[in-house]
């Protein structure tokens, strides 16, 4: 039950259309640093392009997909019209206002700070107020994704709320408490110096409050891949979810333990505690945990799948699998992007390897290969298996559609494996510019060649996706029939109360935010002179 | 399925989440503050008080030993960007009065004839720096300092007031259309210099770096020896001395005749 399809749509095609931009921005960024072309003399073009870049694929992209895939998911699965529609399309408008407030004075070179905003660098006030209004947006999906469960429950007391519904709404809870750390910034901190009310920031408060963002944001991001894992790729292979309740713990566990571990992000800042340092590089190995379980749980439903289509032998029902179908696709090379990306999120986490890859293009490879590649390839499929229900027409090229998606695997693994590789060898990130014709540097140059390479290849996948929506429009009508989310081969009839709910999980999450931020973040509010001039950036002061 | 149900010690799920999350705090916390601040060989700790302090990032001062003095004065001033942003027309005015005895260096609109560095037009922030360390000895010249010792507080204040209020005149002689140096545009990257015009102008600007188009290119030049030498070290953090230590003979010459050439409206520097 689909009622609210022209709001899906809206937040599918805003999302997508920015991310179009940006990642012509990206490739642009690819080009110019690397030895293909000759410098293009003004790194402020550079670090705009960057901003812009980074705000729109952290903020506003990933937003948008969550909330339209989190409406769907409301409607689809609880099979109840969407509460609080009109609060919705305000959420909707509030984001699409605030991405526009963000990039004009982005685009005028008035805020070139990117999108992890670096205080002591200030840059013009509506930069920072847009990325509030995309925040409030989001804030109001997360109320809305609340009060929905609530009513349904009220309606069915003692039903086990369904997976789908379940995670989703873990993850906008995940999402409200995690974007506080940044809001708390920018409010407290950044704003009033943008705004000339003070001149002086406190820049290590303000990195401890962004890492409180930093890192679980990401898992804000994963999470609808995830709920496709769990609920769409089932269905669209033809069988059955391997089990229930180890998706819930697996969100449940996300829920936990992705916030209190963000200061391994700043494993070289000085304002933070060596001591502090550990304990949440202790919990960061938590966070595999969920996903362990997550590649055991559908690695397990797709094996059952396949015996079921006549799969034999320890691995021969790999063959079995109806690999055509995009779904599969579109899932197994987002676990190959996840393995290689996971296996190097375990140095990143570890306080001592840390040091070796610590702002070197490594993290950079790293979270491209994470986000760009395992996440985003799910929003692809999961636009796909979507579509023809918000548009009432068939996708009719399944070809293009695994065309698509071979095209994106292909071009993340050719831009992020010689990021990574360059910057084990030291290439530091976030820099516009690099003399290839030094000596320390020459031998780069081949490897950034490659990955700009694998950046026109991530443009062309996306012309590819844009033609296979464009194509739909020109299709005829079809009955999709209801939308669906996959069945678990032993459906829970009663769940105990902990897995039908989140207060226990929150009130975990919000506890261990406390043991593991408080004492640093106070520390360094009642620490007299941490505060530096602020450096403004763009205008001529 | 009401939340009651859950926070009860009776709900064994409660009580194993609780546990298992405290026990893993715990667990974490005593290793990180207690057991590895020990297991580093060269400090030593008073107590375990001591050690947990130090490991949850508690400032201290771990040696008894004054910290050493440098043998000459060290610039204090703290610049911001928002520093005397909005300077009164009184204070405008009584600067303009200050500033004849300066005319006869700096001329009679803050652009100078002589090789004095022209101050028309100057960030505010920029000219109460130097004033003030020239006062206080960080920078030091024979022939500016003399004027600048007896100047009040509020002296500086309107004189740099009534500077940066002036409009910036065309250089002396200027002589337009040379490309800009890599240098001031993109720096040396393997030197560890930055693009001169990220903090001064051009690209960007950046709170206290002063506004180089127009000045003499004597006054550019002997200015960046002097860093590089070390006879001026007043510029906070050595901002300036690590870079015209790296630089070249050349490069120095190259940007200071480039500085001087540019017309003072040049506000942007093309990127070719
Ligand atoms: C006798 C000539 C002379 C007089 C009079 C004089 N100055 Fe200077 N001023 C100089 C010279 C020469 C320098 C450059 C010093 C150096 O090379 O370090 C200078 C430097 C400065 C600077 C630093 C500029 C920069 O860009 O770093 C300021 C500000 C300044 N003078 C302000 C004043 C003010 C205000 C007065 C009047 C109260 C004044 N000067 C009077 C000769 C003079
Ligand atoms: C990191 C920012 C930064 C960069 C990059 C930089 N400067 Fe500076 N520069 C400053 C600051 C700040 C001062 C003022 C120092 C002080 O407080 O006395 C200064 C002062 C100067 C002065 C003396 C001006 C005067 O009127 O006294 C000259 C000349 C100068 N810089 C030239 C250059 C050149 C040439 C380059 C590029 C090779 C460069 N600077 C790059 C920050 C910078
Ligand atoms: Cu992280």
């Amino acid at each position: 039950m689909l009622n609210s399809r022209r709001l899906i749509l809206a937040h599918f095609w805003l999302a997508f259309g920015v991310f179009g931009l940006a990642l012509l921005l990206g490739a642009w960024q690819m080009f110019v640093r690397s030895p293909l072309q000759a410098w293009i003399s003004n790194p402020e073009w550079y670090y705009r392009s960057l901003t812009a870049h980074g705000t729109v694929m952290g903020y506003v992209f990933p937003t948008l997909v969550a909330m339209g895939f989190g409406y769907a998911i409301s409607e689809a699965a609880l099979k109840q019209a969407l509460i609080g529609r009109r609060w919705a399309w305000a959420g909707f408008w509030l984001i699409a206002v605030g991405a526009v407030t963000a990039m004009v004075p982005v685009s005028m070179g008035l805020a070139s700070v990117l999108y992890t905003f670096y205080p002591p660098l200030i840059g013009n006030p509506f930069y920072y107020i847009g990325v509030v209004l995309v925040v409030v947006g989001s804030w109001i999906w997360v109320a809305l994704m609340s009060i929905n469960l609530h009513v349904w429950k009220r309606d069915h007391p003692g039903e086990p709320v369904p997976l789908a519904m379940f995670a989703n709404v873990a993850g906008s809870y995940l999402w409200a408490w995690t974007a506080v750390g940044a809001a708390l910034e920018l409010l407290f901190q950044i704003i009033p110096v943008a705004l000339g009310l003070r001149s002086t920031i406190d820049a290590g408060l303000a990195r401890v409050f962004f890492s409180w963002t930093l890192h679980a944001i990401v898992y804000f991001w994963l999470i609808p891949t995830y709920i496709a894992y769990y609920t769409i790729f089932p269905r669209a292979i033809g069988g059955k979810l391997y089990s229930d309740p180890m998706g819930r713990l697996a969100f449940i566990l996300f829920l936990v333990v992705s916030m209190p571990i963000g200061i391994h992000h700043a494993f070289a800042d000085p304002q933070v505690g060596a001591g502090f340092k550990f304990i949440h590089s202790a919990f960061t190995a938590l966070v595999a945990l969920p996903t362990l379980l997550t590649i055991f749980t559908i690695c397990a439903t797709a094996e059952v799948a396949a015996r079921m289509r006549g799969g034999r032998g320890p691995f021969g029902w790999i063959k079995a699998l109806p690999w055509s179908n995009p779904i599969m696709l579109a899932t197994a090379l987002s676990f190959v992007m996840l393995g290689f990306g996971g296996a190097g999120g375990l140095i990143n986490m570890s306080y001592q390897l840390n040091t070796t890859i610590h702002n070197t293009q490594w993290i950079t490879g790293h979270f491209h290969l994470i986000f760009g590649g395992a996440i985003v390839i799910m929003y692809f499929a999961i636009t796909y298996d979507l579509w023809p229900h918000l548009t009432g027409r068939a996708l009719t090229s399944v070809r293009l559609m695994r065309a698509q998606l071979w095209l994106w695997f292909i071009g993340m693994i050719v831009t992020t494996f010689p990021w990574h590789w360059v910057g084990i060898l030291g290439m530091p990130r976030r820099m516009a510019f690099f003399d290839y014709s030094s000596p320390a540097l020459a031998a780069d140059a081949m490897s950034v060649t490659m990955s700009a390479f694998g950046g026109f290849i991530l443009v062309a996948s996306s012309i590819l996706f844009f033609a296979v929506l464009i194509q739909n429009r020109r299709a005829p009508q079809a009955e999709p029939g209801e939308y669906r989310f996959a069945t678990a081969i032993h459906p829970p009839i009663t769940l105990p109360a902990v897995l039908n709910g989140h207060a226990l999980w929150i009130a975990l999450m919000v506890g261990l935010t406390v043991t593991n931020y408080g004492f640093p973040i106070m520390q360094l509010l009642v620490t007299p002179e941490t505060s530096v001039p602020a450096v403004y950036v763009g205008a001529e002061k | 399925m009401s939340a009651e149900s859950v926070f009860s010690l009776r709900n064994r799920w409660f009580i194993t989440a609780v546990g298992i999350t405290a026990g893993l705090f715990l667990l974490t916390a005593v290793v990180g503050l207690i057991v590895l601040p020990y297991a580093q060989r060269d400090v030593t700790f008073t107590s375990i008080w001591d050690a947990i302090c130090s490991a949850a990032g508690v400032p201290q001062v771990r040696s008894s030993a004054a910290p050493v003095q440098p043998d000459f004065k060290v610039s204090t001033v703290v610049v911001t960007a928002s520093m005397l942003g909005q300077p009164s027309q009184e204070s405008i005015g009584r600067g303009a009065t200050l500033a004849q005895q300066c005319a006869i260096c700096h001329g009679p609109v803050g652009v100078s004839r002589a090789d004095s560095p022209n101050l028309a037009g100057q960030y505010a922030s920029a000219i109460y720096k130097q004033l003030k360390d020239f006062t206080s000895g960080a920078r030091v010249n024979a022939i500016m300092t003399p004027f600048a010792v007896s100047l009040s507080e509020q002296d500086m204040v309107d004189l740099s007031a009534y500077y940066a209020y002036l409009p910036r005149l065309p250089a002396y002689h200027p002589e337009q259309g040379k490309p800009a140096p890599r240098i001031v545009v993109n720096g040396a990257p393997m030197r560890n210099i930055a693009a001169c015009g990220s903090c001064h102008g051009a690209l960007d600007n950046k709170a206290g770096s002063p506004w180089l188009e127009g000045q003499s290119a004597a006054y550019i030049r002997t200015q960046l020896q002097a860093f590089a030498s070390g006879a001026r070290r007043n510029d906070i953090s050595q901002q300036m001395r690590n870079i015209a230590r790296q630089m070249t003979p050349e490069e120095i010459d190259e940007v200071a005749q480039y500085y001087a050439s540019q017309p003072p409206q040049s506000r942007r520097a093309s990127s070719e």
